[in-house]
């Protein structure tokens, strides 16, 4: 082991202080704009750093990621609707479905690898997606207002969006706990080995497919967590929650930030979205510069320069983020 | 009786746009092993090509001849620019590169074409109908989807069984580093199929912006359904992949057309009408997931040719 001062540690110490001081700076500048901001960008890290523990860890890329954030998210606002708003039946429900759906999902897909693998948990996303679209008690393609939060009696508010961003940190914090300790056990070594090798894991004795089952399970629940809190912070459920472009969303966060690590999703997260919300104002501030105009109406176009990006990622710094920390201590 | 002849034809038409779709995917997939997530923006700019140019020529069959070639090129320009660097990459590159390469051409597409979307305008001997039984009467320009597509696909059959292309194609499909080996210009083949796989999808965006209308986004969709197509037919088979498009195209067509009144027999009328919609769009998914289930490399494997 080297020192504990590498200048990766050093980034998630300082990101981790950014992100716990953050609702005192928005509430300083007044900027409510950025705490929404980071709530969201906080959920979705969750979202995220789970579907890594399979992805990264496991090796198994599901392309259907986003089927439990939504389903998560509907549990709240179904039972919202039918006139339970308890946090207490809504969340615990929340979760056990995420995980049968995960369990059943997965026992199906682990028979499966490769290309495989990717398309049919894209196809078992997509079928849960056109089961909300047809949800019209719900809302169907338009989707369902929640008009009151998860109600935890005189416990917790979370209509207090401060309150509620520290609830979402901790949470995220301690998915990020729970994945490490995952990623560092006996268990976390056989989904690994599984990676590599899965034959010759399976021939000294581990029956993997239990494993990778149990693993996905567990990626599929946390998930479901982050759609039971993106719920809430939007007070808003619809089909676009589990679009297939969502699933694809979590896998750029967890390539940008970089898959070998359990806190690179993190990161992922944070640059993606804050990438989102920048890269308007950049083009802007680019155009000004070259012609000398504020150039509003190029603004929309960001996405003609994320695309590229992804690309140029792919091709040339596969270890996202994390990777480009951990190479600046070789450098 | 009348009611279940035509949307037998809508599924069959349904279908053979999946195959003009699936045809360039399975081949890229087989040869190059490469998962191209793009190839629904081909899809969306030969239906966005097609729209313009027969508005500059005036002439239907030009503007359609003037696409296919471009979206040809199009293909071309996309794999020598990106897609070969991500040859021999991890399926999860693929995924992510080819996912930034959506939302580059959507946008691209937004900023030539503007956000709304464009009409493909039929000449009036298409925009016609055709009595094809005595008494029965169909769209030309439906029918035509399924003479062309039919054509395109017996046309593909005969160059990949019965040319030295064909040959190479084939070979590529079991052993790619055999035919390279072996001394064929395997760059040049790939940049070639990769183009013919792009300008097929071109053809069936065209077909389809007529019937709908040029929008962003309109690959996406039936690039999953085109997925699904080649998961259940076998990946890399062409074969199969004709096979799985039209049974995809008519289960997915019939469906919708009777599953609600077959639901009605069995549940009460408003059970089955929340439930059939959501059961008719899951059908074809659910119909992969059994497929991947029994058989998890598809019906027709293609390496088992």
């Amino acid at each position: 082991m080297t020192g504990p001062l590498t200048p990766r540690n050093v980034a998630v110490a300082a990101l981790v202080a950014f992100l716990i001081l953050l609702p005192i700076y928005a509430h300083a500048v007044g900027n409510l704009f950025l705490l929404s901001l980071f709530t969201r960008i906080v959920i979705l890290a969750m979202a995220a750093v789970s579907l890594n523990l399979i992805m990264g860890f496991g090796g198994m890329v599901s392309f259907g990621h986003a089927a439990y954030v939504g389903i998560g998210g509907y549990v709240v606002g179904i039972l919202a609707h039918e006139g339970v708003p308890s946090g207490f039946v809504q969340w615990p429900l929340a979760l056990l479905l995420s995980a049968l759906f995960a369990l059943g999902i997965g026992a199906l897909s682990l028979r499966t690898r490769g290309v495989y693998f990717i398309m049919i948990t894209l196809a078992f996303a997509q079928m849960i997606y056109y089961v909300a679209v047809a949800l019209d008690r719900y809302g169907g393609d338009d989707g369902l207002t929640i008009y009151r939060r998860s109600q935890f009696a005189a416990l917790l508010d979370l209509s207090n969006k401060t309150f509620f961003y520290y609830l979402c940190l901790a949470f995220l914090l301690a998915t990020v706990y729970v994945v490490w300790r995952i990623v560092n056990s006996r268990f976390g070594l056989v989904i690994q080995g599984a990676r590599s090798n899965d034959r010759r894991m399976h021939a000294i004795g581990f029956a993997t497919f239990r494993y990778k089952l149990a693993c996905f399970v567990v990626s599929g629940t946390i998930c479901g967590l982050a759609g039971v809190l993106e719920a809430n912070r939007t007070d808003f459920i619809s089909p676009a929650m589990m679009h297939w472009t969502r699933s694809g969303d979590l896998i750029v966060m967890a390539v940008l930030g970089g898959m070998g690590s359990v806190f690179g999703p993190v990161l992922g997260a944070i640059a993606l979205l804050v990438l989102e919300e920048a890269l308007p104002f950049l083009i802007g501030a680019a155009g000004h510069v070259v012609t000398g105009r504020d150039l509003v109406a190029a603004r929309e176009y960001w996405q003609l320069i994320l695309g590229p990006m992804l690309l140029l990622i792919v091709l040339y710094a596969r270890g996202g983020i994390d990777g480009l920390l951990a190479s600046l201590r070789r450098a | 009786m009348l009611l279940f002849l035509e949307q037998f034809l809508n599924g069959l038409q349904l279908g053979l746009l999946l195959f003009l779709l699936a045809a360039g995917l399975t081949l890229v997939f087989g040869i190059m092993d490469l998962v191209n997530l793009a190839h629904g923006s081909l899809y969306m700019l030969g239906a966005y090509f097609a729209a313009t140019f027969t508005g500059v020529t005036g002439s239907f069959l030009g503007g359609v001849v003037l696409a296919l070639a471009a979206t040809l090129l199009t293909g071309m320009a996309i794999e020598v620019v990106a897609m070969r660097r991500l040859y021999g990459r991890d399926h999860l590159d693929h995924v992510l590169g080819t996912f930034g390469l959506i939302l580059f051409f959507n946008e691209l597409v937004r900023l030539i074409w503007g956000p709304a979307g464009m009409n493909l305008t039929l000449p009036p001997w298409l925009n016609t109908a055709v009595q094809i039984l005595p008494g029965v009467h169909y769209s030309m320009y439906r029918l035509s989807i399924i003479i062309v597509a039919l054509a395109v696909a017996a046309l593909l059959y005969l160059v990949i069984m019965r040319t030295r292309v064909g040959m190479l194609i084939r070979a590529g499909a079991s052993n790619r580093e055999m035919i390279g080996a072996l001394g064929i210009n395997i760059k040049l083949l790939y940049t070639f199929v990769f183009g013919v796989g792009a300008a097929l999808a071109g053809l069936a965006g065209l077909m389809q912006a007529a019937i709908l209308t040029a929008q962003i986004g309109m690959g996406e969709n039936i690039l999953i359904l085109a997925f699904v197509v080649i998961i259940i037919g076998g990946i890399g088979s062409i074969r199969g992949a004709f096979v799985a498009s039209i049974f995809v195209g008519l289960i997915d067509t019939i469906g919708r057309a009777f599953l609600p009144d077959l639901l009605k027999a069995v549940l009460s009328p408003a059970a089955a009408s929340t439930v059939a919609p959501a059961l008719s769009s899951m059908l074809i998914y659910l119909i992969m997931a059994v497929v991947l289930v029994v058989r998890p490399a598809g019906l027709f494997p293609a390496t088992g040719r």
